[in-house]
């Protein structure tokens, strides 16, 4: 397997992009779990595919764009679905769960459009639903370490006003914190984070490493900061693992990682109870 | 003379249209232990909202330490202990230790880490709400009672000079709740913190505090509690309606809800 990665460009962009990804998914999915935002997660994710699916119909329709990344649209439409579920929260104030469905479908919708117009499914866009080991570019894994950078960034400059908001919104706004700006900019690398883990996970399973491997840390883990290590620990195992299996097997990785990050899951569920129930046992 | 620490001026507020406060002027000085009470719906909760800046009033103004409260900077000054239901996550995967240095981040201020002495002055905060053992257990893992103690650490770290707390006995047990005030006591006489308390615990905080404000979509009362007796049937009908009545004690009287 070293041997082959040594050997051939695409498979070192996609484990170097998965490798980075496994740390940035689950980093801020501890964040956006706590917070209870995981559908949103989902949204976006599907709003990226509307920015995806019009791109690929750009660059057949309009020779100038042939060559666009079709990241670059994805990314834009994402952030722009935050900003949108942002004001419809703010619109719908005692309803403010409607703007995820609203956004969700939204994106569908545009997406089903694009994908007609470009007259169905092409394997590009099929790699961007469910990941892809042989399609990563070395221009892929740019944007995604620049993704990265940011990620990084934000959590360490706001990492403390990060913790009181998702502990206790009323508290960080009460204590004087800008409850409203991080959020906002919280959404913002929210969005990033989804559209630059899609090229190996998979639009429609990004939103599942964002997710699966905080709630396996957070049955096991005894503080904040344990719960985001576990997480990114689980996460990279779980992207590794799925590489590795979506190589050997041709399959795609989108699948094969979210598979291995329940597989953990269940693993560790299974590993408290046996525990629990010793504990029990002790103590009767 | 020192300025008020709390100086509310001439404050309203309207929710949909429905006035929740009509033109409450207060002051809270120095060392005061002001419990407000007031029967439900009479706008407690709207009026700690807007001492803290949570909401702005429809009319009037605040002044936080003599200054207005747009302007006012100083948040850390002011400790908010929040009706425990109402706000955080029970399920929160953090330990004792780590909440309570949250209430540091505001001082620590923006783009800056938490000092390095952080550990020290949180330890310090727990051992003064009797919850230093408790450190290292996960917040999700206490009782009601337990984990408001460590949300007025969390307020305490920052050394605040004024505390709001509003409802904090909600969810505590009926033994606790006496505890839990004895200790607020204890910061009000031992460390000076000046504290503004929403109360429904009329009889147990009755002891312990300094002065009362008697909240009903207006101040009906405002003053020391010795002298809440003075307060005229009418208003005290006026402010909590026909379920208030006075029970007179040998060593004076109390206000009954």
């Amino acid at each position: 397997m070293l041997d082959a990665i040594l050997s051939y460009e695409f498979l070192q962009n996609a484990f170097a992009s998965g490798l980075i990804i496994g740390v940035i998914a689950p980093l801020l999915g501890v964040f956006i779990v706590v917070r209870r935002l995981s559908l949103i997660a989902d949204a976006l994710s599907h709003v990226t595919l509307a920015g995806i699916a019009g791109s690929l119909y750009l660059s057949q329709s309009v020779g100038a764009l042939a060559l666009l990344n079709p990241l670059y649209l994805g990314i834009a439409s994402s952030v722009m679905g935050s900003m949108l579920i942002e004001r419809l929260r703010s619109v719908y104030k005692h309803y403010e769960e409607l703007a995820i469905p609203i956004i969700l479908s939204a994106g569908i919708g545009f997406g089903a459009i694009f994908i007609s117009l470009a007259e169905g499914f092409s394997s590009d866009l099929f790699g961007y639903l469910f990941g892809t080991v042989s399609a990563v570019s070395r221009q892929d894994l740019y944007i995604v370490a620049g993704i990265a950078v940011i990620v990084l960034a934000f959590i360490r400059i706001f990492f403390k006003e990060l913790f009181v908001l998702s502990f206790d919104d009323e508290y960080a706004r009460a204590s004087g914190l800008p409850a409203k700006w991080i959020h906002f900019l919280f959404m913002i690398v929210t969005a990033l984070v989804i559209s630059g883990s899609m090229r190996i996970v998979g639009i429609l399973l990004v939103s599942s490493l964002m997710t699966i491997p905080v709630a396996t840390a957070m049955r096991v883990a005894k503080s904040f900061k344990q719960t985001i290590w576990l997480s990114i620990l689980f996460g990279e195992i779980s992207v590794l693992t799925g590489l590795v299996a979506a190589f050997y097997f041709d399959l795609a990785p989108g699948g094969t990682i979210v598979v291995t990050s329940i597989a953990i899951l269940l693993v560790i569920l299974a590993y408290r109870k046996i525990s629990l129930s010793k504990k029990r046992g002790a103590a009767a | 003379m020192a300025a008020p620490l709390i100086n509310i001026k001439e404050v309203s507020y309207e929710y949909e249209q429905t006035k929740a406060l009509d033109r409450i002027s207060m002051k809270v000085e120095e060392g005061d232990f002001l419990a407000i009470l007031g029967p439900n719906g009479s706008g407690k909760s709207t009026l700690l909202k807007i001492m803290l800046g949570l909401i702005r009033p429809s009319e009037g103004s605040v002044e936080l330490f003599g200054i207005d409260s747009k302007q006012f900077k100083h948040r850390e000054w002011i400790g908010y202990v929040s009706q425990k239901s109402n706000s955080f996550n029970s399920a929160f995967p953090a330990t004792v230790q780590e909440v309570v240095a949250g209430g540091l981040a505001k001082k620590a201020g923006l783009f800056h880490k938490l000092p390095k002495n952080t550990a020290q002055q949180v330890e310090e905060s727990l051992d003064a709400v009797g919850m230093k053992a408790f450190k290292n257990r996960s917040i999700s893992e206490l009782s009601g009672g337990q984990q408001q103690r460590v949300f007025i650490a969390r307020a305490l770290v920052a050394k605040p000079k004024v505390l709001i707390l509003d409802e904090p006995t909600v969810g505590i047990d009926v033994q606790n709740v006496q505890a839990f005030y004895d200790m607020l006591a204890a910061l009000n006489r031992e460390r000076n913190i000046t504290l503004v308390l929403v109360t429904h615990d009329v009889d147990t905080v009755t002891d312990r505090i300094s002065h009362v404000a008697c909240l009903n979509q207006t101040i009906h009362f405002h003053g020391f509690k010795d002298q809440l007796h003075m307060m005229s049937d009418e208003k005290r009908e006026a402010w909590y309606g026909h379920s208030v009545r006075k029970i007179h004690h040998t060593e004076g009287s109390h206000t009954h809800a």
